[in-house]
């Protein structure tokens, strides 16, 4: 029997024990009797050579080796007895550990989840991503997209490692089923292999399908192969038509199958792909990926490529001077999610510090007031150990229950806190409450536990035994008054801190939503649209289908203008392009660089830019004729400074230098946070019509529309679908926005986190204001004697509150100024990881700080003015 | 005139009480009766410590324990020795046999004259 058996038949061995040792008197009676004592003199010796009945029991149950675990259980029970009779106590304690430890749970799933679980295929540590990088950077950086050509000849070269490689491409599956606008992507016949990642229904590539002539054959989505295909197993062998073209699908991919993190719904083999890129040397955009060989390292791979990377620069010098390859471990890009996050974290936890002082120094005040009930157990034997342990016990009982509770909070907030997430959460599909995240949170729980309970536990057993017993009720013990300002400090300055966070958060988002984005976005819908893919190979044909797009747009009762528009403000996407001023070459390095918008003449009618000089583009700029852009007010001043850029000429944009024909209002086109702080910001916009007739299937590609509308921008989506279907009913609109609705989503992870901060802030405030009425109460408690005694010699009501006022007041300066320091480090940290965040603002830091000083005040009115209420009689009779 | 009684050197009694169980399952009070009189009542068992140390050897797994009946019909905690009970009991003897007869011989010595 193990102890733990033992322990379940705890009750049975208890009634064993009894009848054991009963049978040992009887049985020593009878002797005694025998031997010619009476009876009661038989009973008498045979206890007495037994020793203490209940001692031998208590050895005997030491003997059996579960005696901690009595005293554990017994410890529990007292607990919930003592927790029971002060439902009040309890209630507050646990709901503020719930949500301090489920909050906190929350913030650390999604941090596991999103920043550290690596990717789901197997060995992922041996899986690495492959890049170029170059010795010169642009405004974007150095790191670059793989070119094909380069692939090959890496892939050649390195053995540390096994390559494979995959190209995002879009576009329109139009049969079976509706025309539907879609991402895919080239891989590499190796793709799946070299990831571990199994097909679900039919067979990988093949290397004899990843060639040029190939039969085409591709692979779908299970969300596809569900849709359309109502999941039939038939379907293997089926035809899918994507971009006009017939494919053969041989394979379905895992549900839940995601290229590092974007969900593909079809792909293709890439060897298939006869387009010139494909032997550009120039052309970058190729994902590569890497598996390290058995026992390579990352190291050796690196160096492999490092050789690869020279001898090629060496080799094709026009285009891969200063150019090399290198490997980085396969990790989720989480950008700025990373440090919402962790702010997030950094609050939740201030949060739970506050409630754990407040727990703390409720159980404190508790502890002190039973001094002399522990001073008494001590003085009967018990030891001052067991006594701690007591304590902690309890605050166990309460840590465990709280974050028992809090878990729970978090797994049923923890989908729609993700939903709620400003743009999507990466990854978010990954992130689940695993046993990862119980460990942390059980972690969390005993660790508050033990914050709360140390210090109850150590004051506890009472120092000076004699003079507890003696001193009565009325004992004010130094060293625990402190211990209370402690706890009240703390919390104050924990609470400042979130204060402060949260006011600039809200000045920031103030200041933000009064700038102006640089264009009217009301009443303005925007959706990327496809040509149907048969027009898309003709450029005459195109220009004429879009010219028609328009046009039919136009007509729709309600719309007041329509425009084309590749990079749509404040929407995802830049179009960063390097420009010159003059002819002479200038290396890449060294170029300005703008962000090209390609338009249509009512561009400005639709988005309400304003125009500052010249004109903008008219119906007769056409291929042809002189090539004409116009540019922005930043790229005025930045391209031309001083000069009227009107007249002026610009290389490297279209094909030949065009003229500066009008200068326009600058647009925020990275939304209202992001905008002047980012790198590149002049902004420059060339006409549709002229774009030579190589670029037009691309450019068709990336096209949106803007439609200004006099009625509300969605209600005329409807309409607009079913005019610009076209001829043969693949023609859609997808990416739907309205210009206001991208304008209130370049704020949202400020206003997100503003929220946070603001419900987190109150949240502290209140808990604050909680201890420190509760010290305040508690102290003054303690004083009532001394109070009574001050009242009966002529203190004035006046003086007793201050007396007591000013007790809080000390400790909430000296939590102030704590907070204080602690809120500029914070505020710092906000402005480095917040878009759109500046230094601290005094006149919001003093505000934040005198909000709470206000409350403090209020929440130490209430007791100042029961001490006013002191009976000086039975204040001085008491005890 | 009382024999004058002795207490038991630290540790013998676990071996006293495997001894005495190896004879044949038996009960507390038994085992404390037979330890006073094989001793002829030299050794003074505490009967405060017999209890603990039999529930100790039991769950250190060299007792085993059954509820049997008595002679006189009462339901009794009959103990008797597990394997482990008798390698260790033999372990234990031999270990005292050996330190009784050294110490034996240490105290057999002649006295004076060493030279």
């Amino acid at each position: 029997m193990n102890w733990f058996g033992r322990l379940l038949r705890r009750s049975r061995m208890e009634d064993q024990l009894d009848r054991e040792l009963s049978l040992h008197l009887e049985q020593h009676m009878a002797a005694l009797i025998e031997h010619g004592h009476s009876p009661e003199e038989a009973r008498r010796l045979a206890r007495m050579e037994l020793g203490g009945l209940e001692q031998v029991k208590e050895a005997c149950r030491d003997a059996r080796g579960t005696r901690w675990l009595d005293d554990f259980l017994y410890d529990v029970r007292y607990a919930l007895r003592t927790l029971r009779q002060n439902p009040g106590f309890a209630a507050v304690a646990l709901l503020t550990l719930a949500l301090g430890t489920g909050a906190t749970t929350i913030m650390f799933t999604l941090i596991e989840g999103v920043l550290w679980k690596p990717f789901p295929y197997p060995h992922p540590e041996q899986l690495v991503r492959l890049q170029e990088q170059t010795d010169w950077s642009t405004a974007i950086g150095n790191l670059w997209g793989f070119t094909y050509p380069n692939y090959l000849d890496c892939k050649r070269d390195i053995s540390a490692a096994d390559l494979a490689v995959s190209s995002i491409v879009r576009g329109t599956v139009s049969a079976p089923g509706a025309a539907e606008y879609v991402v895919g992507a080239e891989i590499s016949s190796n793709l799946f292999s070299l990831l571990g990642v199994q097909v679900a229904q039919g067979r990988e590539f093949r290397a004899e399908d990843d060639k040029p002539g190939a039969a085409p054959v591709a692979i779908i989505s299970h969300t596809t192969w569900e849709s359309r295909f109502g999941a039939a197993p038939e379907t293997i062998g089926a035809r899918i038509t994507f971009d006009t073209k017939p494919y053969t699908i041989v394979g379905v991919m895992p549900a839940g199958f995601r290229l590092a993190d974007g969900e593909l719904n079809i792909l293709t083999p890439i060897g298939q792909d006869t387009s010139p890129r494909m032997q550009n040397r120039g052309a970058h955009g190729f994902q590569v990926w890497g598996r390290l060989r058995g026992g390579a390292t990352i190291e050796r791979a690196r160096s492999e490529l490092a050789v690869a990377g020279s001898r090629l620069a060496q080799q094709y010098p026009e285009t891969n001077k200063g150019r090399t390859f290198i490997a980085s471990p396969l990790r989720p890009e989480a950008g700025d999610t990373k440090a919402t996050l962790w702010l997030l974290l950094g609050a939740v936890a201030a949060v739970l510090l506050i409630a754990c002082a407040n727990i703390a120094s409720l159980l404190l005040a508790r502890a002190v007031s039973r001094g002399r009930e522990l001073a008494m157990r001590l003085a009967l034997g018990a030891s001052r150990a067991r006594l701690a342990r007591q304590c902690l016990t309890e605050s166990a009982v309460l840590a465990v229950a709280g974050g028992g509770l809090g878990v729970g909070l978090a797994s049923i907030g923890l989908r729609p806190f993700i939903a709620f997430w400003p743009g999507g959460l990466p990854r978010a599909w990954e992130v689940r409450l695993d046993w990862r995240v119980l460990l942390f949170s059980l972690a969390v729980s005993v660790l508050s536990g033990l914050l709360f309970g140390m210090a109850p536990a150590l004051r506890a057993p009472a120092r000076d035994l004699e003079q507890t017993l003696r001193a009565g009720a009325r004992t004010v013990v130094g060293s625990s008054r402190r211990l209370h300002s402690a706890f009240v400090v703390s919390e104050v300055a924990l609470a400042i801190v979130l204060l402060v966070c949260a006011g600039m958060l809200g000045r920031m988002l103030q200041r933000l939503s009064a700038l102006d984005p640089g264009l009217n976005v009301h009443n303005v819908l925007t959706a990327r649209t496809v040509l149907s893919p048969s027009i898309l190979t003709d450029a005459g044909r195109t220009r004429a289908a879009w010219q028609d797009l328009v046009d039919r747009a136009r007509r729709i009762p309600g719309v007041e203008a329509v425009a084309m528009i590749d990079t749509v403000p404040m929407r995802d996407g830049s179009n960063p392009i390097g420009y010159r001023t003059s002819p002479a070459m200038v290396p890449q390095s060294d170029q300005p660089i703008v962000l090209a918008n390609c338009t249509s003449p009512d561009y400005l009618s639709v988005t309400g830019i304003p125009l500052r000089r010249g004109r903008f583009f008219t119906d007769q700029d056409r291929l042809g004729g002189q090539l004409v852009v116009v540019i922005d007010e930043v790229m005025a001043r930045e391209a031309f400074p001083g000069q009227d850029p009107i007249g002026k000429q610009i290389w490297d944009i279209m094909p030949e230098p065009a003229t500066v024909v009008g200068v326009v209002g600058h647009v925020r086109h990275w939304g209202l946070a992001g905008d002047d702080e980012s790198k590149i910001r002049a902004q420059l916009y060339y006409p549709f019509a002229q774009i030579p007739d190589a670029w037009v299937q691309r450019w068709s590609d990336l096209m949106s529309i803007a439609v200004r509308t006099r009625v509300e921008p969605r209600s005329l989506l409807q309409p607009l679908r079913v005019q610009l279907r076209g001829a043969l009913n693949d023609q859609v609109l997808y990416e739907v926005h309205t210009l206001e609705e991208l304008d209130e989503a370049s704020l949202a992870r400020q206003r997100f986190l503003m929220f946070l901060f603001g419900a987190f802030a109150t949240l502290a405030l209140l808990l604050a204001c909680i201890g420190i009425y509760g010290v305040l109460a508690y102290l003054t408690g303690q004083r009532v004697p001394e109070i009574g005694m001050r009242i009966a010699l002529g203190a004035s009501a006046g003086e007793v509150m201050w007396l007591v006022l000013r007790n809080g007041l000390i400790m909430v300066s000296v939590g102030a100024v704590a907070g204080a320091a602690a809120a500029t480090a914070a505020v710092r940290l906000l402005v480095q990881l917040v878009q759109g965040m500046r230094g601290a603002e005094p006149g919001t830091f003093a505000l934040m700080v005198l909000v709470l000083i206000v409350a403090a005040m209020i929440a130490s009115f209430l007791p100042a003015r029961r001490a006013t209420r002191i009976d000086p009689v039975e204040a001085l009779r008491q005890d | 005139m009382e024999t004058p009684k002795s207490d038991l050197p630290q540790g013998t009694l676990d071996l006293l009480i495997l001894k005495i169980v190896a004879l044949g399952p038996v009960h507390g009070y038994a085992i404390a009766q037979r330890l006073q009189q094989v001793s002829r009542d030299v050794v003074q068992v505490p009967q405060g410590s017999l209890y603990p140390a039999l529930h100790r050897l039991e769950n250190r797994r060299l007792l085993a324990a059954d509820w049997k009946q008595t002679e006189t019909g009462r339901e009794a905690k009959f103990y008797r020795l597990t394997r482990k009970g008798r390698s260790q009991l033999d372990i234990e003897a031999a270990d005292w046999q050996r330190l009784a007869r050294a110490v034996g011989s240490i105290l057999a010595m002649p006295e004076g004259g060493a030279s």
